[in-house]
């Protein structure tokens, strides 16, 4: 499998990256490298073999569903590049 | 003592010195932060503390004249800019952090300063460590202390924990933390001399350390003797509850496990890491480190890991999956860089178009495009299952009685600065293709130097060892060590 240059475009709007045209022929180029290094692990009988969610033979550990933690709005907001009265500020997003 | 003389002892010499009162942490601290200022050159450290160094080792000073000396008492260290450091800078060499300073601590800093250890500086590294090199970091490229005989071209010190790695071999710290998703520490410990252990995924915390692929990132150290890195280990590594994925096995005695014999211990050669066209001087010294262990009493077998060829492909896939998950904090909003736009989607791309850098977005898309729908499946699902077949593979090998498994640590030296300017990405991967399956498989490996090139620059090897028992791996280790000896760069900088 390969990808266009529309596709290289339309990732990075998903991931939200500005690209210009030639940086977007430069990645086209690459990740289509990468892609055809990866086709072999089409040559790979995977069937009945279960996709590893954990290296370590563990259940993931739980604790109780309590605060252990916060009331520092003014710390979590400290390194915004912009804040308010310990908001976020953005962008108007809706009119 | 000189100067010179303080920087060149190894952290077990430092703690004997100054249990001994030869000299002072503050006198130690004082000679490594002016052996830092004469290396700039090799822009092995982002930023130097030397204040904050001055006033740990002053503290340690105080705790060392009252009998109250803990671990790590005043040996100064450098870390990684990947772990967050409370009020200092913590960007992972990129842009898009830019002015980031935690108000929190790392677990695993944290933990080498509850034992006493100085911060030296932050060091250089690979973007977000994306990079066998050092040379995609905002802060530009580390330079290697190590030059060819008869040459002053400067070489890459390896990625992505290059500047950890270069000032360990520089003499600019006693010790370094560093972290490996896929080779990270022991690949640019290979090109450096030094010693640099992975350890077994959950060892150490991940809590305070800048994600990059959780289920294959791992923090350790590089040190310049076995031992060293086995007395690092011991305070890095920790049970911490803030991090689901750490593991509740008691911290070993990996000290205690140097110098212990070998004999009897079966170490695995594996068929599939002999590679075509791989050069006769790695060929030659991965059989002197069979030899080594040999004559101190290891059995030799050869072993399969069938699965072994398709590790750097499946990682390839993986890796940037979860880079791309993870990296979708770096927003503009809650920290770092903000690039302005008309509305809020286009200040996202704006300011992710200018914060990272070209590696880190090319990561980003791929794992964008894998997990995305109608591909999800053909390539993440399949990589995911591939993992467990490479995990068999080694699972197989241990059932079968090996106790540690030994292949060469890196397919080449140390190269040049920008020789792989315009070879294609794959081709800059394959540094890692003796290392990446240890991370896919969340085992121990232990980087050790084994020896000299041609042209005078060192290799190492690596030993590879099961869940939880990283003992073995210093046991192992500390013999390639006795036998090889121990390799510095000589000064130029």
């Amino acid at each position: 499998m390969s990808v266009d240059i529309a596709t290289v475009k339309r990732v990075a709007h998903l991931a939200r990256i500005a690209v210009t045209e030639e940086e977007a022929a430069s990645f086209q180029g690459e990740i289509n490298a990468i892609l055809g290094f990866a086709e072999q692990l089409n040559e790979v009988d995977v069937e009945g073999v279960e996709p590893l969610t954990s290296v370590v033979a563990q259940t993931m550990k739980k604790r109780e569903d309590v605060v252990t933690d916060g009331f520092y709005a003014d710390r979590v907001v400290a390194n915004a590049p912009v804040s308010d009265d310990d908001f976020f500020v953005v962008p108007k997003v809706v009119e | 003592m000189s100067s010179t003389d303080l920087t060149s002892l190894t952290i077990a010499e430092i703690r004997d010195g100054l249990s001994a009162k030869a000299f002072s942490a503050t006198e130690l601290t004082k000679a490594y932060l002016a052996s830092m200022e004469a290396a700039r050159s090799l822009n092995a450290y982002i930023v130097e503390t030397p204040e904050q160094a001055l006033t740990m080792a002053a503290a340690s000073d105080e705790r060392l004249a009252k009998g109250e000396a803990r671990a790590l008492e005043g040996v100064p260290l450098g870390i990684k800019d990947l772990f967050a450091t409370e009020g200092v800078h913590t960007q992972a060499a990129s842009h898009i952090l830019d002015q980031f300073k935690p108000n929190y601590e790392s677990t695993v800093t944290a933990n080498l300063w509850n034992d006493g250890a100085v911060m030296l500086g932050k060091l250089n590294m690979d973007e977000f460590a994306m990079g066998s090199s050092n040379e995609t970091s905002y802060y530009g490229p580390v330079v290697n202390p190590w030059r060819k005989e008869g040459s002053n071209a400067p070489l890459v010190p390896g990625g992505s924990s290059g500047g950890s790695a270069a000032a360990v071999a520089a003499r600019l710290c006693a010790g370094a933390t560093a972290t490996d998703t896929g080779g990270s520490i022991r690949q640019p410990a290979a090109f450096t001399g030094t010693v640099g252990i992975k350890p077994t995924y959950g060892r150490c915390s991940r809590w305070g350390t800048v994600a990059f692929a959780s289920s294959l990132d791992q923090a350790g150290p590089i040190a310049r003797t076995v031992r060293d890195a086995a007395i690092l280990l011991k305070s890095m590594a920790s049970v911490d509850e803030k991090d689901t994925t750490s593991v509740d096995v008691p911290v070993g005695d990996y000290e205690g496990a140097v110098g212990q014999s070998v004999k009897g211990l079966r170490i695995g050669i594996p068929r599939e890491y002999r590679l075509d066209g791989m050069s006769d001087e790695i060929e030659a010294l991965w059989q002197q480190g069979i030899a080594w262990l040999k004559e101190a009493g290891a059995e030799i077998v050869d072993i399969s890991l069938p699965h072994t060829k398709y590790a750097l492909p499946a990682y390839y896939i993986v890796a940037p999956a979860e880079a791309s998950s993870n990296l979708a904090r770096y927003d503009g909003v809650r920290y770092g860089l903000r690039v302005p736009g008309d509305d809020i989607a286009s200040m996202y791309e704006n300011t992710r178009s200018a914060g990272f850098g070209h590696e880190v977005k090319r990561r980003i898309l791929i794992g964008t495009y894998v997990l995305s729908a109608g591909y999800y499946d053909a390539y993440y699902v399949r990589a995911q299952r591939i993992r467990t077949l490479i995990k068999r593979d080694f699972d197989l090998a241990f059932a079968a009685g090996v106790d540690a498994v030994l292949t060469p640590a890196t397919p080449s030296a140390a190269f040049g600065l920008a020789e792989m300017a315009t070879a294609s990405p794959v081709e800059m991967y394959l540094n890692d293709i003796f290392t990446v399956t240890v991370n896919m498989a969340g085992l121990p490996g232990l980087a050790v130097p084994a020896g000299l090139d041609k042209a005078k620059l060192p290799l190492g090897l690596q030993l590879i060892g099961r869940p939880f028992e990283e003992e073995t791996l210093f046991r192992l280790g500390q013999v390639i060590e006795d036998a090889a000896g121990s390799f510095a760069p000589s000064k130029w900088w």
